[in-house]
């Protein structure tokens, strides 16, 4: 078969330029396609050449089938490489490819579309001998609680219930079958073996045209949030051997049974007794493919091309070993307080040291917007050792140097996590997230962290201010009768932190924070790096970015996100009495209201859809709609005033 | 103390080759020596005296008066400097100890003025304290004020007032009232030399003190607390039975909206004076000179060592280059006739970039010092360089001899030069400032831009010791024409008690408490102080002349 030369890689984001670095690697010229929203994106950047497809929104360019295969016609691609998400599992997007004479990289359309059915996969894994979760009918008599009452037609939780004991069955059917009825107007229910304290532990398997399945181990993926994985990891740290060979084996059943050809997951549910059972098969490269590729020194995308090529895989099952172990922790921009609310915004920074063993796939950098178009995870971060207790700590060590600036992320997250003792010791399941998050959640920065980052914003700004005086080479803030230092406010998350400073001698300030008074010498500002030293005596470092009165303050100590006070606060649309303004940039999607309506208190008024989540906005008070700026359909800012609620008492 | 080692980044690359041609002071301080350690000692006494009475000059009304003004929400008169000034810029405050020690009269006088930067523009800034006496102007407030419109007059600068006075003490009106007018008609005259002024009101200002944004060029009001007419409700109804309140009467509601008076219409304090510094912003500024840009070296030696080097006892002489070699930059000084009158140090540095010729008393003023200093002066003018006075002497030399060189004219040459000189001049009183020396080195008296003073610095006609012996001899001669007998012991007491007045008389603090300077500064700041003053001074193109009084030779 003869060599690719030009892969077109059909998405965007990290995986665009993982792929991208590969083709590099083996010499191939790669296309990137770009959404209008991506025109600045690193991905179109990094490739040889770029397509926009259309506007943003992704069923218009990313999603877009015939866009995309024009684009690989225009620009003489060979192949197509999906990367994950969008058109990664679309059947008719694989055969599309193969009908433009294009070659599809992943499995043939058929095991796709087989794979995509739950019932269709389900029933070929069963007839392999794998074990599948144990289904009953409603009527049987000799079923083993707990069991997992589910629609049939459902999804998101909605009609489900666990039911321990046989009495409870009845009454728990009926009102799961109301429910069914309700949301997805069909009330047939699933009744399934109900697995406690469940580990998610996946398979990578690799197939080629010449009948060849390996395994490449297995990776344990439990510590998700809202169904999605956050860290992966492999080796599992709860496999034996003898387990890793079975669940490995199984892995290499279930793609045997399907025939399959390329790099895939096989997907387990693995509970502590020991049993596993299987879920689904992912007929593509997962997000997490990094760990694996770290403990086998393999690149999966360089095998997935090479396959496409027609080219028997290079190894057999006894050359893969499993070395070491390998963290990988997903950085998303979103809210782990508010429900992990995808945020927007700018990446003010977006800077992580080069680390020994330290992997780093990102698809930003500073300047990147982060919109509502796409999926809010920006890079992942992977940490490799000799052992876990290894992996963790380099992983840990990257973690404490990564300046993500500008956006709320899960970054605080992922940190205590880390420091978790249970994470730590590997005792964990798929609810640990869903368990532990208030507690997670309240390993903040200490107030001493926060002035001492407020401290070095404080400088920053001084210094920078200074640099560009008219008269730089008078002594900053010089007074020959001092009434009191300059004054400096800012607020980290609720706290306000006011400071005053002034200059006793370059470098060297005088600071204070209400009745505590202390020094910090030896002051360095190179922007973004601004150094000194405390009064205590040890010199901090810390990196220090911004966008506009908006900063991020980076040190190991904490990495803080800084709103700067102006000493003249301008008025913005939330000073307004009454303002209802949406929290986050978004659609309507319902307004419940007219101008002039009497309303109560949190009352819903307009709904906003936004990252595939709605979001309700209520009144602020008792009122009559004063105003009402927004209506269905119309796209909204971050901040913007969508309705002003006059109150009772009014002016 | 600041030492400033920044190092200014040369923005107009045409000027990088502007090579530092002046030679680096030598410096022989033993900063071992007893007499080092003494001075040291002294100096940081004396600075313990200026601290206390700079502190008492931020105590304002005291902390009753403080809390109250506070209670009302307002700021105080520092606090709304602070908030107009650039952020992280300097302010030098003018007269600072003003009233200091003076009987009826409280350090500061009331007002809070000086120089400032705001949106990026020197401002003469000025604040009434209403926490003294409702901010009642007194007749060494009246000459402050006169003092902060003349600096602006001087240097063409656009002067900012923030106004709360309750207007003239009255108990003391007959001191105030008739020299009080000046400060109307200096509004307009600086406003007729296209020097805008700003007047921001933030309480009450009343009958003369209604003329302050009634003569300034712009006028911003603060809702509910700036109060402006000419008469209040009691006198209006005294006067023609109308009963009104202070709103209706000279609100800032009434003023933005129906007189015209004000000009803005601020909601709170904050707001008036983010207003300020928007009006300023939109002046349109520009300085009438700028020095060449260049390499800004910092002094090769710590200013710190000023406090050791200037004598305690003014009979001990000291140096003046080692002062030079810790002001200007890099301690480059290029000496001017160094071989010729050597008691007056003549000579060209940079401070801060800007250009100065230095005229540093090393001595007591001999007739050749005198000659020097006048020829210096000219050629200063004939290029356009300000001048920088760093007095320290006991005046013009006495005696047959020098009465025979001519010592008068040749100090009167010098007395001509200073006064009909045309460039900037700065003047430091760093030790003795006595007699005729005071006025050839640009005394008060001799208009310098500015003056400021050391705190162990003493000015009078002469010594105590030196007038009280004066007396003994006019006594004695007296008595003996009369042909009595002198009473030793009436004469050595009154001899005594002169000695101490005068010395009294003489100190920093009584004579800065009299306005007899622009203040009293630390040494060690000193780079600072005369790098902002001319700054300042370069806001009125900075040119020499070449006219002068006749001479006589």
């Amino acid at each position: 078969m003869k060599k690719i030369e030009r892969i077109l890689i059909a998405n965007r984001g990290e995986i665009a330029l993982r792929i991208i670095s590969t083709c590099k690697k083996l010499g191939i010229h790669s296309v990137a396609v770009y959404s209008e929203a991506d025109k600045s994106a690193p991905h179109v950047m990094q490739a040889d050449e770029a397509v926009l497809i259309g506007p943003a929104p992704s069923v218009d360019s990313y999603l877009c089938i015939d866009k995309i295969i024009d684009a690989a016609k225009k620009t003489s691609a060979q192949a197509i490489h999906p990367g994950y998400g969008f058109l990664a599992e679309n059947a008719g997007f694989a055969q599309a490819c193969i009908d433009a004479g294009l070659i599809f990289i992943g499995p043939n359309p058929d095991v796709i579309e087989k794979m995509g059915s739950k019932k269709v996969s389900k029933s070929i894994v069963e007839a392999a001998g794998v074990p599948v979760i144990p289904g009953f009918q409603l009527a049987d008599t000799d079923i083993p609680f707990p069991v997992l009452l589910k629609a049939s037609a459902g999804g998101g939780g909605k009609g489900m219930r666990i039911v321990r004991a046989a009495d409870e069955l009845k009454s728990a059917a009926e009102s799961a079958k109301r429910e069914a009825l309700s949301s997805f107007g069909d009330d047939t229910l699933l009744l399934e073996k109900y697995i406690e304290q469940p580990r998610h532990i996946e398979v990578q398997i690799l197939g080629d045209h010449h009948g060849n399945i390996v395994h490449v181990f297995e990776r344990e993926c439990s510590i998700q949030r809202r169904h999605q994985k956050i860290i992966e990891e492999s080796p599992s740290p709860v496999l034996t051997p003898e387990l890793r060979n079975k669940i490995c084996e199984a892995g290499v059943t279930v793609a045997s049974a399907i025939g399959y050809q390329s790099a895939g997951t096989v997907e387990f549910v693995y509970a502590p007794t020991g049993e596993f059972y299987f879920l689904e098969v992912n007929t593509r490269l997962q997000v997490e493919h990094p760990v694996t590729e770290m403990v086998s020194g393999l690149d999966l995308v360089e095998l997935q091309i090479q396959v496409a090529e027609g080219i028997e895989l290079p190894f057999t099952q006894s050359d893969l070993t499993q070395t070491g172990s390998a963290i990988e922790l997903r950085i998303y921009a979103e809210d782990p307080s508010q429900n992990f609310l995808p945020v927007t915004g700018t990446l003010c920074d977006w800077h992580l040291p080069s680390i020994n063993n330290v992997r780093l796939d990102s698809g930003v950098r500073t300047g990147s917007e982060v919109g509502i178009h796409y999926d809010p995870m920006l890079a992942k971060l992977i940490g490799y050792g000799a052992n876990r207790a290894e992996a963790i700590r380099q992983v840990q060590y990257a973690l404490s140097h990564f300046s993500i600036g500008g956006i709320t992320s899960n970054y605080g997250l992922l940190n205590s996590i880390l420091r978790d003792t249970a994470f730590r010791d590997g005792d964990f399941d798929t609810h640990y997230l869903d368990e532990n998050l208030p507690r997670l959640l309240e390993d903040k920065a200490s107030i001493d962290v926060l002035i001492e980052s407020a401290v070095a914003v404080a400088l920053s700004c001084e210094r920078t201010r200074h640099e560009s005086a008219t008269m730089n080479s008078i002594p900053s803030g010089f007074r020959n009768n001092r009434f009191r230092g300059q004054n400096f406010s800012c607020r980290i998350d609720d706290e306000t932190i006011t400071l005053q400073y002034h200059q006793v001698a370059p470098g060297r300030y005088s600071i204070s924070h209400g009745e505590r008074q202390w020094t910090v010498s030896d002051l360095q500002w190179e922007s973004p790096s601004l150094a000194y030293t405390n009064h205590d005596g040890v010199r901090r470092s810390f990196r220090i970015q911004n966008k506009g009165r908006h900063y991020h303050c980076h040190s190991i100590l904490a990495s803080l996100g800084i709103e700067v006070l102006d000493r003249f606060p301008e008025q913005d649309a939330s000073d307004v009495a009454g303002a209802c303004v949406a929290p986050m940039p978004g659609k309507v999607i319902a307004v419940n209201v007219q101008e002039g309506a009497e309303v109560t208190q949190n009352q819903p008024l307009v709904i906003l859809e936004a990252m595939k989540m709605e979001h309700t906005v209520s009144a602020p008070c008792d009122g009559i709609i004063e105003k009402l700026l927004v209506r269905e359909g119309q796209q909204v800012d971050a901040a913007a005033l969508l309705a002003v609620v006059s109150g009772e008492e009014g002016e | 103390m600041l030492h400033d080692t920044t190092v200014m980044k040369l923005k107009s690359p045409q000027h990088s080759d502007a090579k530092q041609t002046y030679p680096v002071l030598k410096s022989t301080v033993d900063k071992s020596s007893d007499l080092y350690r003494s001075n040291y000692d002294a100096s940081l006494a004396k600075l313990e005296g200026l601290n206390k009475a700079l502190a008492e000059s931020r105590r304002g009304g005291g902390e009753k008066y403080n809390q109250r003004h506070l209670d009302a929400n307002k700021l105080l008169p520092r606090e709304r400097i602070e908030m107009l000034l650039d952020r992280d810029s300097y302010f030098l405050e003018i007269c600072p100890i003003a009233g200091y020690d003076v009987p009826s009269h409280k350090t500061g006088t009331a007002i809070v003025g000086g120089i400032g930067l705001i949106s990026g523009v020197e401002c003469v800034i000025s604040a009434s304290e209403a926490t003294v006496k409702g901010g009642a102007v007194t007749e060494l407030g009246v000459a402050k004020s006169g003092r902060l419109s003349e600096i602006a007059q001087q240097n063409e600068m656009p002067a900012v007032s923030l106004i709360e006075s309750a207007g003239a003490d009255l108990p003391n009106q007959s001191k105030i009232f008739v020299p009080g007018g000046r400060g109307f008609r200096a509004l307009t005259r600086q406003s007729e030399s296209r020097l805008p002024t700003v007047c921001l009101v933030f309480g009450s200002s009343t009958a003369g003190g209604a003329y302050i944004p009634g003569m300034s060029d712009y006028v911003v009001m603060v809702k509910k607390q700036a109060q402006v007419y000419l008469a209040g409700p009691p006198l209006v109804k005294m006067a023609t039975g109308e009963e009104t309140n202070h709103e209706a009467l000279g609100g800032a509601d009434m003023h933005s909206r129906i007189s015209g008076v004000s000009d803005y219409l601020a909601e709170d304090e904050h707001q008036a004076i983010r207003m300020g510094r928007e009006i300023v912003a939109h002046l349109n500024w520009r300085k009438g000179s700028q020095p060449l840009q260049r390499f800004i070296e910092p002094p090769k030696y710590d200013a710190e060592d000023l406090l050791g080097i200037v004598s305690s006892d003014l009979k001990v002489p000291y140096d003046a280059r080692e002062v030079i070699a810790r002001i200007v930059d890099g301690s480059r000084f290029s000496e001017f006739k160094p071989l010729y009158g050597h008691t007056l140090v003549c000579g060209w540095a940079h401070i801060h970039g800007y250009p100065v010729g230095i005229l540093a008393n090393n001595g007591t003023l001999f007739s050749e010092s005198a000659n020097k200093g006048a020829q210096f002066i000219q050629l200063c003018n004939q290029i356009d360089v300000p001048l920088l006075f760093l007095q320290n002497t006991t005046g013009f030399m006495v005696g047959s001899k020098y009465e025979e060189e001519g010592i008068i004219k040749n100090g009167a040459k010098l007395i001509n030069a200073v006064s009909n000189s045309k460039v900037p001049a700065i003047t430091i009183m760093t030790g003795a400032s006595y007699g005729a020396g005071n006025y050839a080195m640009s005394g008060r008296a001799y208009k310098p831009r500015f003056l400021f003073t050391w705190p162990g610095h003493r000015i009078a006609v002469m010594g105590g010791k030196q007038l009280a012996g004066v007396l003994d001899i006019i006594k004695r001669e007296s008595a003996k024409k009369k042909g009595i007998e002198v009473d030793e012991e009436r004469l050595g007491m009154m001899k005594q008690m002169i000695e101490l007045q005068i010395e009294q008389e003489s100190d920093a603090l009584f004579a800065s408490a009299r306005l007899w300077d622009d203040g009293v500064i630390d040494p060690r700041d000193t780079r600072t102080v005369i790098a902002i003053s001319l700054s300042a001074a370069y806001n009125k193109e900075v040119k020499g002349t070449t006219s002068w009084g006749v001479f006589r030779h």
